[in-house]
């Protein structure tokens, strides 16, 4: 093979070892990041509730027959589970968001002040949680 | 003065000068939806049965009508800004990024006029 006619050597891919900027996994892991990752995943996952909200109002404006179907998937077994997920999503979202908007203020940027409102958005959100089924299924309100 | 290179500003890259009504939309929808879900989820817990004529007869009450309106608006403006993000964060295929931002939108515009068209038909049905 004459020297002309040798294919056209391309480069290699890189080497994968090759040193990369720091990412997650240098990090140690936290309650401010936890709860970062937790605020956007309860987010994603309350757009979903968005869905089922508006659902069950087009199944209420559909009809007695239609309101009775979406019903029946929401006190089913699964229906439930979903339902006590997202209210929990829904409460610790409500509290970190308010913690965000705070942030967003300029407050509450003190390492230790962080520390604690996260614990607190946790722990807020889980008595809202059960305060809210407690209410719900033993009818306290009416 | 501007900071961008020559290149640059030809080719329309760099801050577009544009963005900050994103940011302060996602803050005021949170805002709005504080009392807005809250006034909704005490709804909820007051309600006896969640049985048709029950339910259908709170939400035609105008006032219930008309927050339940602003609640699907800011819930599907806040929850469209928020999943944007999260694709425009995670999902770096330009072509796929560029349809699921579009599905995204679609489905958010979908979702607000079924909503609140669903309160409005909700609240004008001659009564059962």
């Amino acid at each position: 093979m004459s020297p002309a006619s040798r294919p056209v050597s391309r480069p290699v891919s890189r080497p994968r070892s090759r040193p990369l900027s720091p990412h997650l996994q240098v990090y140690r892991w936290q309650i401010s990041n936890t709860l970062s990752i937790l605020h956007r995943l309860t987010g994603v996952a309350l757009a979903f509730g968005g869905l089922a909200l508006v659902g069950w109002l087009l199944a209420l404006a559909s009809g007695q027959a239609a309101y009775a179907a979406v019903t029946w998937v929401l006190t089913s077994l699964p229906g439930q589970i979903f339902l006590i997920g997202w209210s929990f999503c829904f409460f610790f979202h409500l509290c970190n968001g308010l913690r965000h908007l705070v942030w967003d203020a300029g407050y509450g940027f003190d390492r230790v002040v962080a520390r604690k409102s996260g614990v607190a958005a946790v722990a807020v959100a889980s008595v809202l949680t059960v305060i809210f089924w407690v209410v719900a299924l033993t009818g306290v309100v009416a | 003065m501007s900071l961008k290179s020559p290149l640059g500003r030809a080719l329309g890259l760099g801050s577009s000068g544009t963005g900050t009504e994103q940011w302060l939309g996602q803050r005021l929808s949170a805002i709005a939806l504080v009392p807005l879900t809250l006034w909704f989820a005490l709804s909820l817990l007051a309600f006896p049965t969640l049985d048709f004529y029950a339910v259908t007869a709170w939400v035609s009450a105008p006032l219930h009508a008309v927050l339940l309106v602003l609640l699907v608006m800011a819930l599907v403006y806040h929850s469209s800004l928020g999943t944007q993000v999260v694709v425009e964060d995670y999902v770096h295929a330009p072509g796929q990024r560029t349809l699921t931002l579009i599905i995204l939108r679609l489905v958010h515009i979908a979702l607000a006029v079924t909503g609140i068209l669903a309160v409005f038909l909700i609240a004008t049905r001659s009564p059962l």
